[in-house]
């Protein structure tokens, strides 16, 4: 059966040219970079040559780059060490409905722990606005922490202009740029950002490896993990070598061939979004149509619901994922896609296509063949149509009977 | 995640559609919820003689909707009333923790259309 990949914000595969360059340090160059003698020399070598590679990649100096186990760590680590310094300072953080769990789970965790939090709204394409920002700031901000990029529906923040303001105020400013790096250009400079989260496995690189960059300057300590003077003091424990050198490398690459990467996942996306939209009907497309991720399609299709299209898909040999309630692991359709004012009833029924290198006009020409198909035969199966879908009204009470449901 | 089984009711799901003028109907659950299901029955001789579904929701909600219509057809009302969610379930060779609740209702279905046929009964 063809098999298409079309999930690549869940993650990618590791380039042969990244695996090669690790299997090096599974075996012969197995040190620990800590040591002393030749073994460990040979291990601190390669960690510093893929901090500078991971430095150049968004401007930033070699030292302000700590590497971590990923993004989820990475975003905890950044908002947790500048809200436990700078408490004398503020108690107020401001973050936006559409952040990924990693940042918006760490925030209201601090908001148990004294922190008074702010959680923007976004506009329907899931975009912060700047004026939001700014009406929210007090003079007990500490933290200004927005995505860069949304993973759900790709729509790219006003992260430049947020920096600036923050800098203006004079506060700290993080941004989880894991799904962005590699695909759209940028500079921690030109962002005006204080900290950046990236992780490996999004950029072709390895799982369980990701970076946070510190600007020089910032009040931010180390307040999560307690252990050896690694990564001058701030991220205890023995580095993953072999993912180092993999994020270094994958890194590089990404930054060397992003430009005709864009340009082909652009060519293919709006193809697929071009298609989608005309050839089917009750589809829209979600997330903002210009300022969005290249490789980035997020639709919603009406009275039918996302997992049984992700199984329809599955069983065609195309993967890709949904934001429906089904998926996500919980009973509600996704926070992103109802933080865009998008109604539950629709919210069930989305469906997302990130697409890769290796994805091809033929894997969207298949897509577009097994589509249709599937959406026809879900709709012929759906109770639901458009003069029934908003008409029967309930307060789940079936589920609420069981007690499952969260609503 | 899902077994053989619930995978083959839900590529060939039994029963699809609607029934014209059915003796019964029974819907349960809601848009918002993410998961509805309706059941048509036609019943004679206290028989049920042909039971159709309709169903928005995940490939559990789709699985049970076929399995209940096949485990009911050719049936007497008094043995379709003793089947359970659970039971659909097991037919189905079980279906995964979370499923068991939002997403296995249609044996509720089959019971409201089967109510909704004996409150027609009454008022003949």
């Amino acid at each position: 059966m063809r098999r298409v990949y079309f999930d690549h914000s869940a993650t990618t595969p590791v380039r042969p040219d990244v695996a090669d360059e690790m299997c090096a340090f599974l075996k012969e160059n197995f040190g620990n970079p800590t040591s002393l003698h030749y073994f460990g020399r040979q291990a601190r070598k390669e960690v510093e040559a893929a901090r500078e590679k991971v430095a150049a990649a968004i401007g930033a100096t070699p030292n302000e780059i700590v590497f971590t186990s990923g993004g989820t760590e990475s975003d905890n680590m950044a908002i947790h060490g500048v809200a436990m310094i700078n408490k004398n300072k503020g108690n107020h953080i401001i973050t936006s409905a559409v952040e990924h769990h990693a940042v918006i789970n760490t925030v209201k965790a601090l908001g148990k722990e004294g922190f008074t939090v702010t959680i923007l709204p976004v506009d329907k394409y899931g975009m912060v606005s700047v004026d939001d920002v700014a009406a929210a700031i007090t003079d007990k901000t500490i933290l200004i922490t927005i995505m860069h990029a949304n993973n759900e529906v790709g729509t790219i923040m006003p992260i430049k202009e947020i920096g600036s303001l923050a800098r203006s105020k004079g506060i700290t400013m993080h941004t989880d740029a894991v799904q962005s790096f590699g695909k759209i250009p940028f500079s921690v400079e030109e962002l005006g950002v204080d900290l950046l989260t990236i992780s490996g496995h999004k950029i072709y690189g390895p799982k369980g490896v990701g970076a946070l960059y510190i600007r020089k300057g910032t009040r931010w300590k180390q307040s999560l993990f307690h252990g050896g003077a690694q990564e001058r003091l701030r991220r205890a424990g023995t580095e993953n070598v072999p993912g180092i050198v993999g994020l270094g490398k994958a890194a590089e690459l990404a930054i060397r061939d992003l430009q005709s990467e864009a340009e082909h996942l652009k060519a293919l996306r709006d193809r697929l979004i071009h298609e989608v939209t005309t050839k089917i009907d009750y589809v829209k497309l979600t997330g903002h149509p210009t300022m969005r991720l290249p490789n980035h399609a997020s639709f919603t299709f009406e009275f039918i619901e996302g997992e049984s299209m992700l199984l329809s898909l599955d069983l065609k040999g195309v993967a890709a994922s949904s934001g429906s309630a089904c998926t996500s692991g919980s009973l509600e359709p996704s926070h992103v896609l109802l933080a865009m004012g998008i109604p539950h009833e629709i919210a069930h029924g989305s469906i997302r296509i990130t697409l890769g290198r290796d994805n091809t006009m033929e894997d969207i020409d298949y897509f577009l063949e097994i589509m249709p198909p599937i959406v026809n035969r879900l709709r012929a199966m759906s109770p639901l149509d458009q003069e029934t879908e908003f008409a029967i009204n309930g307060s789940c009470d079936a589920c609420k009977a069981h007690g499952s449901c969260k609503m | 995640m899902y077994t053989e089984k619930v995978m083959d009711h839900f590529e060939n799901p039994r029963n699809v559609g609607e029934i014209e003028n059915p003796d019964g109907v029974g819907q349960v659950g809601n848009p918002t919820c993410g998961d509805i299901m309706k059941i048509y029955l036609k019943v004679k001789d206290n028989v049920i003689e042909d039971v159709k579904f309709k169903t928005f929701g995940c490939g559990a909600a789709i699985a049970t909707s076929s399995m209940v219509t096949e485990m009911v057809k050719g049936k007497s009302l008094d043995e379709a009333l003793k089947i359970s969610n659970k039971m659909v379930a097991e037919a189905l060779g079980g279906l995964p923790p979370k499923k068991m609740h939002c997403s296995n209702l249609a044996a509720d279905a089959l019971q409201a259309a089967i109510q909704d046929y004996m409150d027609k009964q009454e008022k003949k």
